[in-house]
């Protein structure tokens, strides 16, 4: 999960930006035929798993807008993150079958000497929630957007397993007692999540015969849309092998609706619009009551990522207001989970 | 007796410095980072306005579903135990009552903003904090 700052310019380690512009031109033919030198280089966001950067690869006749996902300070890599070189190949296979990305230009090697990473086209567009769901210009494309994006979730249920590269198998069972184990862990005391542990362990579908690709963190804020639609599907950093129903309920968890409520497929469509473009691009047939587990699983695990921010602001980790308040936002996956486990008419 | 203004005549007017007069001028990148603190003050007004009257009525209903004395860290972590055993049956109207009820007093004072609070208080249609 990305903090709020994502969209905003994080301040730039100058040394940073000078070196990768410095490595970087010595390979830019490669990132653009015809670049001879790169420019602009601007960090665009300083999450704690990737560090993302955005500049142009130019030359006499080339101008081509790139972006340079990479480890943070080049070289560090965050637990459970699939790696780079690994979040490279899926989305390289997921275009492949139809999926919308953006285009895999370079993948890092050490004689690039700027960490790993890899670096891919820029694709124009739109990612801030607040804009999409209000904006005019996005008017016309949030009649089909929950359909479209129930389309491409059927597309990478399909991506071939055998073509991707080897990832973690996390079905429901798994996480949900990984999910348990982290909670009890943190030895805190809030009954609506207690009570959402018991419903969840009663509904638990089992494994799947067979595991998908699971995008993992399919939502607004990792859609790149434009007035025509979902350009491309960004951030595939934690991909997984599972139950496609993950990600048809993760963009239904009503953290990603932005208010609002009664469009649960990501604030601009209903499940019905979604789950039907799921089944008409090939997609199974979907069960609404397991697509409601994992949205209160998703729920649950977005209240407990955000109780969890109390130890990383107390214990000065990163003592930031920002942590600080995320913390009390855990009582938002309180309400969402008790209008999924127990609603009132 | 502490002189005034009080803790939060003066919580008020930093939150009100930070909007209207650091915010206009602060960099780009800081802009949000000072919205974030304003928005930090403003939550701890609401809870310092509440002055512990929720936690009160928590406290009542946690001791009257329980059937136990004790203070609030105490019975909610009691509550909580005994919805994960099994003990307290997690389909009582009762407690599914008291859920909705704590869970309302906190996002009141967390984020009274958040729309499936305002619908669930039935303050929708109001004007948004």
């Amino acid at each position: 999960m990305k903090p709020a700052t994502d969209a905003i310019a994080a301040r730039t380690t100058l040394d940073d930006q000078a070196l990768l512009t410095q490595e970087l031109s010595r390979i830019a033919g490669q990132l653009a035929p015809g670049a001879t030198a790169v420019v602009d280089m601007m960090r665009l966001s300083g999450g704690a798993s990737q560090e993302t950067w955005a500049f142009r690869a130019v030359g006499s006749a080339v101008d081509v807008g790139l972006i340079l996902r990479r480890a943070p300070g080049g070289w560090r890599q965050a637990d459970g993150a699939a790696g780079l070189e690994t979040e490279a190949a899926v989305i390289r296979a997921a275009g492949a079958r139809g999926v919308p990305v953006p285009e895999v230009m370079r993948v890092l090697t050490p004689e690039d000497g700027v960490g790993r990473g890899f670096i891919t086209r820029r694709v124009e567009g739109e990612t801030i929630a607040r804009k999409i769901l209000r904006d005019a210009e996005f008017a016309h494309a949030r009649t089909f957007l929950a359909e479209q994006c129930g389309g491409i979730l059927a597309r990478i249920a399909k991506v071939d397993v055998a073509a991707l590269p080897p990832l973690r198998l996390s079905p429901a069972r798994q996480q949900l007692d990984d999910l348990l184990r982290r909670w009890r862990g943190m030895n805190l005391h809030k009954p609506v999540f207690e009570l959402a542990f018991r419903w969840l362990a009663e509904r638990c579908p089992p494994d799947p015969a067979q595991p998908v690709l699971v995008h993992g963190d399919f939502r607004n804020g990792n859609l790149i849309i434009g007035p025509d639609g979902v350009r491309a599907v960004l951030d595939w950093e934690i991909a997984h092998l599972g139950d496609p129903m993950e990600d048809l309920a993760w963009i239904c968890v009503n953290s990603w609706r932005f208010g609002a409520l009664d469009q649960p497929a990501g604030g601009f469509g209903s499940r019905e619009q979604l789950f039907a473009g799921y089944e008409k691009a090939g997609g199974r047939k979907v069960d609404p009551q397991q697509v409601r587990f994992w949205e209160a699983l998703g729920s649950l695990r977005w209240g407990i990522a955000c109780t969890g921010m109390i130890d990383t602001f107390r214990s000065g980790l990163d003592a930031g207001v920002e942590r600080a308040m995320i913390a009390r936002r855990a009582s938002e996956t309180e309400i969402d989970l008790l209008n999924l486990i127990a609603p009132r008419a | 007796m502490q002189d005034e203004p009080t803790p939060q005549e003066l919580l008020t007017a930093v939150a009100a410095w930070l909007r209207n007069e650091l915010m206009p001028v602060a960099p780009a990148d800081k802009v949000f980072h000072v919205r974030v603190a304003a928005n930090a003050i403003d939550l701890a007004l609401r809870q310092l306005a509440q002055a512990g009257q929720g936690e009160a009525a928590e406290r009542g209903r946690l001791a009257a579903l329980l059937r136990q004395d004790g203070d609030l860290a105490t019975l909610n972590a009691a509550l909580a135990a005994g919805i994960a055993s099994g003990v307290v049956n997690a389909d009582d109207p009762a407690v599914i009552d008291h859920l909705y009820a704590t869970t309302l007093e906190k996002l009141s004072v967390d984020q009274p903003g958040y729309a499936a609070y305002r619908r669930a208080a039935g303050l929708e249609g109001g004007k948004t904090p």
